[in-house]
């Protein structure tokens, strides 16, 4: 950051920093090297939370985080903060009769949304369960690994966020880093985030995962389209989680998610919640719905279908 | 403000004086705590990955700590009730003790978060106006709050008293009366928010059971009293300081009530899991008889139940309560109980099995124990540190001059083995 | 006393408010028209990829003109022996949908005769339920843009039509334990 940059920042940001540059510099020069307390590191320890960005400060936090990546990466990658499309309400169905458990979805995810290869993040998670159990946690299966899938007996249960309308892990968030955005996205801010973890425990389908290492994620495999809430590379110390591909979903026209085109067997269905003519709605209207731990009235907009 | 100055220049050359075996004691803390940093920075360096905390688990030892802890910061209430609220003498001695001892674990409770969180060093985040403080949305936001307050409230208590006595005048009662008062309900607060905390969550049905909040007060109200009445020993053993044994076994007698309500809570919560034989009683079932061959938890919670149980005898009959020897058996077997029960018998069943049904058997890495030493460490040095102020000021080995400013020391050694009598009048009382 | 008079108003507001979501709910309820869904047929075009041909074979019509057709209901011995009909077998066979004087054809149950890459409709006469799902883009795969052009797939890109279950396939590897994360 040049010093007219800095004399152009507001006052009240220049009281922040000075309240906190020297609590900051202990505890920076603490958590990271001297190499890294570049202008950017400071720039980056001063960013406001993301909803309270004015559209220069979104600008220049865009510009920043695409130059970091870029030499991080040795690639072009862009970051984006598309905005809600109004009159969206985004909306997600899944066939428990269709779904055969082959976990293309969840590598496909991986792959769009930039998770940590190693350690390894998933942020849709396959539970295959017992027909004659029916949705029973206490005897669910992740790990299942036949020569093929489905097995007979079993169904499959894939889990993610469930973009809840009234979401405990925001709730609990002690400083607003996540929340839900206009069109129902449950997002977090990487940047504000404090690595308390309180959401990981409210949240009823395990659907936020932890960086507990700085992210692995090798740069051949970056996918470069990406956005501020959502697929950026992530830093470590933080929680992150299913966004629908914020990066793809808000565009318009934008594609289906990277889980529902990675499907074999079509068990995802995407679309406008407030739209009567989208598929989700034809589901929620025609089709016995399910939803998962309907009692804790987290009321998701992620909702499990049987088609037949 | 000379004065105040002196004061502190005072207590600065009382804690760089005393005997060998407070050196040694010093020294040995310092040690822990240096290894504790370097285990930190290992952490800050490498990420949560050194813990073995994951996404199925992910809070561990450091917050099983934090938790049994904030119960030992409430209990000093214990002390302060009986002391203010009923004038009974011979505890109001000690319960300047009691406060300090809630300001050391509140220390301890706040280095257990930070150490916890993933990105400590935007803790500024917390801080209002700066920062977003998600107040009073989140749990974690009022537990921001009130641990704060409770420290400093306690600290403001037990400095203005101990300034007072260093003065040789009776604090003044219109300044320290509605604060002591406010710090019972503050204490009792600390534990109900951080009961509220783990309460709240509908995802986590071993810790969203109503009688949570009660359950914690009840055992706070044995492990922190348990750790005063060995604490008030070790304190007349070594120090010039004297406390009574009627205090002693009054604070025990207190115990074995506490200790039966805990015990009750605990086993109207057994039967309804049990009974009701929901799909909520698997936590429940993991901590006590395993799951799905999964059984790390269950010998630590039946050595607990053992201890609490038999601690609970000790105290009730006042036979082996007046005894010194059952007596400490009994305050050790109720700390451990209670830092097993309250600690990771309570943390890990919430989390295991996890919401989609997988148990992960955590136990904690080296370094988290080595963090976790670390704190231990540096609470007991800030307990010491205050000890080592407090304790001559009430036994007036430490008060200002004739000239009203220059701090008299009269005690060079504070860690002392004493002779004779453990009971005698203290002479800090004018 | 401005006061009261609000109060007498909410009152009045709060026991209208009672009465009214009764009554405008059955007004909807009567008022109510059937769904109208984009219309089916040939107004809307399902866009598909290429039916998926075993290479080589098509067009039918490269082999079948020199051939006779013979419409006696067989086993077939000379060609086609891959092929093994677990389709309601007993009821049907090769000349109830390929249409014996056009092979590069499929025949409807009307006699309308239609191009491979119209196949939905032929299933679409047996499995109504699925064909119906799959117009709206609920069975079946769909891909493209959610709130644009949209992708769909023919039956037989998952279904072999002569042997239309599903078949199993190797699962993905499955998540590191968390015990084994390092």
């Amino acid at each position: 950051m040049s010093d007219k940059e800095t004399r152009e920042r507001k006052i009240f940001r220049l009281s922040r920093r000075k309240a906190l540059k020297g609590l900051a510099a202990g505890v920076g020069a603490l958590a990271l090297p001297g190499k890294d307390a570049s202008a950017s590191f400071w720039e980056a320890f001063f960013q406001k939370n993301f909803r309270e960005l004015g559209k220069d400060d979104l600008r220049k936090v865009l510009a920043r985080m695409e130059k970091e990546y870029g030499a991080q990466y040795g690639r072009a990658v862009k970051v984006k903060a598309t905005p809600p499309i109004e009159g969206v309400q985004y909306g997600y169905a899944l066939d428990l009769s269709r779904c055969i458990g082959c976990r293309r979805c969840v590598y496909g995810c991986v792959r769009e949304n930039n998770q940590s290869r190693d350690p390894q993040i998933h942020w849709i998670r396959v539970l295959q369960m017992n027909k004659e159990k029916g949705v029973y946690l206490e005897e669910a299966e992740q790990y299942y690994n036949p020569a093929k899938v489905p097995e007979p007996g079993y169904f499959y249960m894939p889990v993610q966020c469930h973009m809840c309308k009234s979401p405990p892990c925001t709730k609990v968030c002690p400083v607003q880093a996540t929340w839900t955005e206009k069109d129902g996205l449950v997002v977090v801010d990487y940047n504000w985030c404090i690595g308390c973890r309180y959401c990981m425990a409210a949240c009823p389908y395990g659907a936020r995962h932890f960086n507990w290492k700085k992210p692995g994620l090798p740069a051949a495999e970056l996918n470069p389209d990406t956005h501020i809430l959502g697929n950026r590379p992530r830093p470590v110390g933080v929680v992150e989680k299913c966004t629908f591909c914020i990066q793809r979903t808000r565009e318009n026209p934008g594609r289906y998610p990277a889980c529902v085109e990675a499907c074999p067997v079509g068990a995802r269905k995407f679309g406008n919640l407030l739209d009567p003519e989208s598929e989700i709605r034809y589901i929620i209207e025609n089709k016995r719905v399910f939803i998962f731990k309907e009692d804790l009235n987290t009321q998701p907009k992620f909702f499990y279908f049987y088609a037949t | 403000m000379k004065m105040i100055w002196e004061f502190f220049k005072g207590t600065l050359v009382l804690v760089f004086r005393g005997s060998k075996a407070y050196y040694a004691w010093v020294f040995s803390l310092l040690v822990l705590m240096a290894v504790g940093v370097f285990a930190y920075a290992h952490q800050l360096q490498a990420g949560l990955i050194v813990t073995a905390m994951r996404d199925q688990v992910s809070w561990g030892f450091y917050i099983s700590n934090f938790t049994f802890l904030v119960g030992v910061a409430a209990a000093a209430v214990l002390l302060v009730i009986p002391a203010y609220v009923y004038h009974w003498k011979p505890i109001k001695e000690i319960a300047v003790l009691g406060e300090m001892l809630a300001v050391s674990a509140m220390v301890m409770c706040l280095l257990f978060v930070t150490v916890d969180i993933g990105r400590p060093e935007r803790f500024w985040h917390l801080i209002p106006k700066i920062g977003i403080l998600n107040f009073p949305q989140s749990l974690l936001a009022w537990d921001v709050v009130v641990l704060n307050t409770y420290l400093v409230l306690n600290l403001m208590i037990a400095v203005f008293i101990l300034y007072n006595l260093y003065h040789r005048r009776e604090p003044n009662k219109s300044f320290t009366t509605p604060l002591i008062l406010f710090s019972i309900p503050a204490a009792i607060s600390i534990h109900t928010v951080t009961a509220f905390l783990y309460n709240g969550l509908g995802a986590r049905p071993f810790w969203n059971a109503s009688i949570l909040a009660p359950r914690f007060l009840a055992s706070a109200f044995c492990s922190g009293p348990a750790f005063m009445i060995m604490l008030f020993q070790v304190i007349r053993k070594y120090t010039k300081t004297d406390i009574k044994d009627e205090a002693i076994f009054k604070v025990a007698e207190l115990i074995a009530y506490s200790m039966f309500l805990n015990l009750f809570l605990l086993g109207a919560e057994v039967f309804k899991e049990y009974y009701s034989d929901t799909i909520h009683l698997a936590p429940m079932q993991y901590l006590f008889q395993g799951l799905h061959g999964h059984t790390s938890l269950v010998p630590y919670i039946w050595t607990a139940m053992l201890f609490n149980v038999t601690a609970f005898v000790l105290f009730l009959v006042p036979k082996t309560r007046e005894n010194y020897v059952t007596l400490n058996i009994g305050c050790i077997l109720i700390f451990i109980g209670v830092y097993i029960e309250k600690g990771m018998g309570l943390v890990i069943p919430g989390l295991a099995p996890d919401v989609l049904g997988e148990i992960y058997d955590y136990s904690p890495t080296g370094i988290e124990f080595l963090v976790s030493m670390g704190i231990w460490a540096t609470g007991l040095f800030v307990y010491t540190m205050l000890l080592r102020v407090a304790i001559p000021i009430l036994n007036g080995d430490f008060h200002v001059g004739e000239d009203g400013v220059t701090p008299v020391i009269a005690d060079e050694r504070f860690i002392v083995r004493r002779q004779g009598l453990v009971s005698r009048t203290p002479e800090a009382e004018a | 006393m401005s006061n009261r008079r609000w109060s007498y108003f909410f009152l009045l507001a709060r026991i209208a408010a009672f009465f009214l979501p009764d009554a405008a709910a059955l007004a909807g309820h009567q008022a109510e028209e059937p769904k109208t869904r984009k219309e089916e047929g040939a107004a809307l075009q399902f866009p598909v990829p290429p039916p998926p041909f075993t290479p080589g074979i098509f067009p039918c019509s490269e082999c079948h003109k020199e051939i006779k057709p013979n419409p006696k209901r067989r086993v077939l011995k000379d060609e086609h022996t891959n092929i093994v009909l677990n389709h309601a077998q007993g009821q049907r066979w090769c000349l109830d949908c390929h249409d014996a004087a056009n092979r590069d054809k499929l025949r409807l149950v009307s006699g309308e005769k239609i191009d491979f890459s119209e196949s939905y409709r032929l299933c679409g006469q047996c499995h109504g339920d699925k064909f119906r799902d799959w117009k709206v883009g609920v069975h079946g795969k769909r891909s493209g843009e959610w709130n644009g052009k949209k992708e769909y797939l023919l039956c037989a890109h998952c279904h072999n039509p002569h042997d239309p279950r599903y078949k199993p396939i190797q699962p993905l590897p499955p998540p590191v334990r968390p015990e084994t994360i390092r």
